[in-house]
């Protein structure tokens, strides 16, 4: 079992025929995922490694059933090609393009929850489940896939691309493989947040543990100590924490109004501190989490 | 990117919002000029993008334009945490019986933007939003259905004002959060947002922050209002440095080179992605090492980027060694990165295995990486070695030299 994703996942590519998108196809493919059809406006008719590429999403639903799409096209367009994708009934939708002003990305989620559709990302590297499916660039060409990432009970939840891989590589090379690995995005504001992706770990059977990479800025750790606490998840967390010396240079405040929505500022030293108090371990170094997840999981009966 | 409060209230202006007379003056003269032309008492107040202005002496008050004259100058000669003003603003001073606080943000909890409103304005609102939250009211709004002003109207009867001052507030906040949704910005706020003894209300003070991924999106805005494509307009201006950093990444679309960021120390890094970076800065400083600078690279830079990037801190006063490290890649060329670096040591005139402190990028191609490492004697590592591991042999050759 895996979370959003599965060996039986079938996937589009929107904007198919750019340069990265290529690369995505190629390691998607060799990966074994079942990329079914691309869309390029004005490119219907083409091919990319064997993959028909059309012109809008719509020629693909109406032909066979589409689980998820990667959004690669360039940032004005992305918009766009999201709500043509939940407009045509996909339900996962993986936004791996960056810059995107945030009003368009609050749109895009708007619609996403109205439609009962999930975003992860923007400016992400998807998500992957070993042995499974690899929807977006995470961990790059298939055979770089497999040395960093292996099979196994262990969810990954980071704001990092580069750093989902860093921690599975890790985890891979201390025995610990995992069920599904995230890539949510460095965005202010993102699809899916740690608390939002917890209930699919806390319902797949294959989860026993749950890594986290976190960076300075936001509330997302706060949420999922609330949720964690809320919940009584059965999940161990073990997060690392990066950027601690942000705290040391806090950026000059403007205004007035963020300090009144979000509170005072939660500097990483606050983050570690909530989400201790709410259970989660916290990792000084990324090569601790194999020992501290192994320590959790031996508590907690796993 | 901020606005400075001039700018701010030429946009609120614009949709309506209710302004003080004023102009910008860039001398005392100037500042005398305007302040006979509105003939009263005037308020002059200095042009920076930062807060506590007040307490810097950055606002002053003149009766006459002689006067105005005087403290222009003082205000044009004074820096406010490390910025001196882009002008100063001379405005009527208005009798004020209340003020009150009306601003628009994003909430990245509920990935809404939130209207705020109270009725206690002013410098300690976010006391009041503490010790008064029934004078506090959010609202937020959806990013799909069109605006509505009784979105407004809900959050200004929400901490109790009626009559009116009701009707009057509408159009003024209504206008805010126009101006906000239209323009992308990630804060338009008017506080304070004054009431004069007759019963009009006036914008005393404005804050806008433009997105800046949106900035392309409103060119057109930001060249009306004179906002020069080379402003980066945050916090702190960057140094010479990090502007040659920007070029650096500029120059060429392959990869990135981002962020760079000058600090005083004595070890240049090279190194990313985004998360690598902040996990390896951390890393080196928890050795006890003194970073020279913070960069991003990724999305596989070329040879020219990586080696201009390296040029670049190695000409850094004080720099007596790089580190090369990022987390385990995905889609940049371990090989590349390693030619960049070493071709940057070389036109340095500087031997790469004595300036290379440690060559810690595994993933794509390392192993055509580290056989360049080899050729030139650089000391290099796998992923069999963490980057907390790697930052530790760099700063214990820093010690060693």
């Amino acid at each position: 079992m895996s979370i959003l994703i599965n060996k039986d996942t079938t996937v589009i590519i929107q904007g198919i025929t750019g340069r990265e998108a290529v690369n995505l196809t190629r390691e998607g493919l060799d990966y074994g995922t079942k990329i079914v059809g691309g869309v390029t406006p004005g490119r219907a008719g083409r091919e990319v490694y064997g993959v028909p590429v059309y012109d809008c999403v719509r020629d693909i639903t109406t032909r066979q059933r589409v689980d998820a799409t990667i959004v690669t096209v360039p940032p004005r367009f992305t918009r766009d090609a999201v709500f043509e994708a939940i407009d045509a009934g996909v339900k996962l939708v993986v936004i791996v393009t960056e810059r995107i002003p945030r009003a368009e990305v609050a749109q895009m989620v708007e619609l996403a929850t109205l439609r009962g559709a999930r975003i992860i990302g923007p400016n992400c590297l998807g998500v992957l489940s070993p042995d499974e499916a690899k929807v977006g660039g995470l961990g790059g060409p298939a055979v770089n896939v497999r040395r960093a990432f292996t099979k196994g009970p262990i969810g990954i939840m980071s704001r990092s691309g580069g750093m989902t891989t860093e921690i599975a590589n890790t985890l891979s090379a201390a025995g610990l493989g995992q069920s599904t690995c995230v890539s949510i995005g460095g965005d202010a504001i993102i699809g899916s947040t740690y608390a939002e992706l917890m209930p699919l770990f806390e319902a797949d059977p294959e989860t026993k543990a749950i890594a986290i990479y976190s960076e300075p800025g936001g509330r997302m750790e706060a949420e999922l100590a609330e949720w964690v606490t809320a919940h009584k998840s059965r999940l161990p967390i073990v997060a690392f924490m990066a950027g601690r010396f942000m705290d040391e240079m806090p950026g000059m405040r403007f205004g007035h109004a963020g300090t009144i929505v979000e509170g005072k500022a939660d500097t990483t030293a606050d983050k570690i501190e909530r989400m201790r108090a709410a259970g989660i371990s916290v990792a000084e170094r990324i090569e601790e989490m194999p020992g501290l997840l192994k320590e959790r999981l031996a508590r907690a009966g796993a | 990117m901020r606005f400075y409060e001039y700018e701010a209230k030429a946009l609120f202006g614009r949709h309506g919002a209710p302004l003080l007379r004023g102009g910008v003056a860039h001398s005392p003269e100037e500042a005398r000029r305007i302040a006979s032309e509105l003939g009263g008492p005037v308020v002059l107040k200095s042009q920076v993008l930062t807060g506590g202005r007040m307490k810097a002496g950055g606002v002053r008050f003149a009766d006459d334009p002689v006067t105005a004259a005087k403290e222009a100058e003082a205000i044009l000669g004074l820096t406010i945490k490390g910025q001196t003003p882009r002008g100063v603003l001379v405005e009527e001073r208005a009798p004020v019986a209340q003020e009150y606080f009306a601003a628009i943000t994003w909430d990245g909890r509920a990935k809404r933007p939130v209207l705020i409103f109270s009725d206690m304005g002013g410098i300690d609102i976010e006391e009041v939003a503490e010790t008064h939250p029934e004078h506090v009211a959010k609202v937020h709004l959806s990013t799909i259905l069109p605006f509505s002003p009784y979105k407004v109207k809900e959050a200004i009867a929400g901490v109790g004002v009626s009559g009116n001052d009701l009707t009057r507030l509408i159009p003024i906040v209504s206008a805010l959060v126009e101006v906000f949704l239209r323009y992308d910005l990630t804060l338009a706020e008017i506080n304070p947002l004054g009431k004069t003894e007759d019963g009009r209300f006036l914008v005393l003070d404005g804050h806008v922050d433009l997105e800046g991924d949106a900035r392309e999106k409103h060119a057109a805005l930001l060249a009306e209002l004179g906002i020069g494509t080379e402003e980066t307009r945050e916090a702190r201006p960057p140094t010479e440095f990090e502007i040659r950093g920007a070029q650096v990444d500029a120059a060429d679309h392959r990869g990135v080179a981002g962020n760079v960021r000058e600090f005083d120390g004595d070890l240049g890094l090279v190194i990313g992605a985004g998360g690598g970076s902040l996990t390896l800065f951390d890393a080196i400083r928890k050795h006890g090492g003194r970073p020279a600078n913070y960069c991003e690279i990724g999305g596989n830079p070329s040879v020219k980027k990586t080696c201009e990037l390296t040029k670049l801190i190695l000409s850094k006063p004080g720099v007596k060694k790089i580190a090369v490290m990022m987390n385990v890649v995905s889609n940049t060329r371990v090989d590349i990165v390693a030619r960049g670096v070493i071709k940057g040591c070389l036109e340095m005139g500087r031997t790469p295995s004595e300036t290379i402190a440690i060559f810690r990028i595994p993933g794509a191609w390392e192993d055509e990486g580290f056989k360049i490492l080899r050729k030139y004697g650089v000391e290099y590592c796998d992923r069999t070695v963490s980057m907390y591991e790697a930052a530790g042999r760099a700063v214990a050759k820093m010690r060693a030299a």
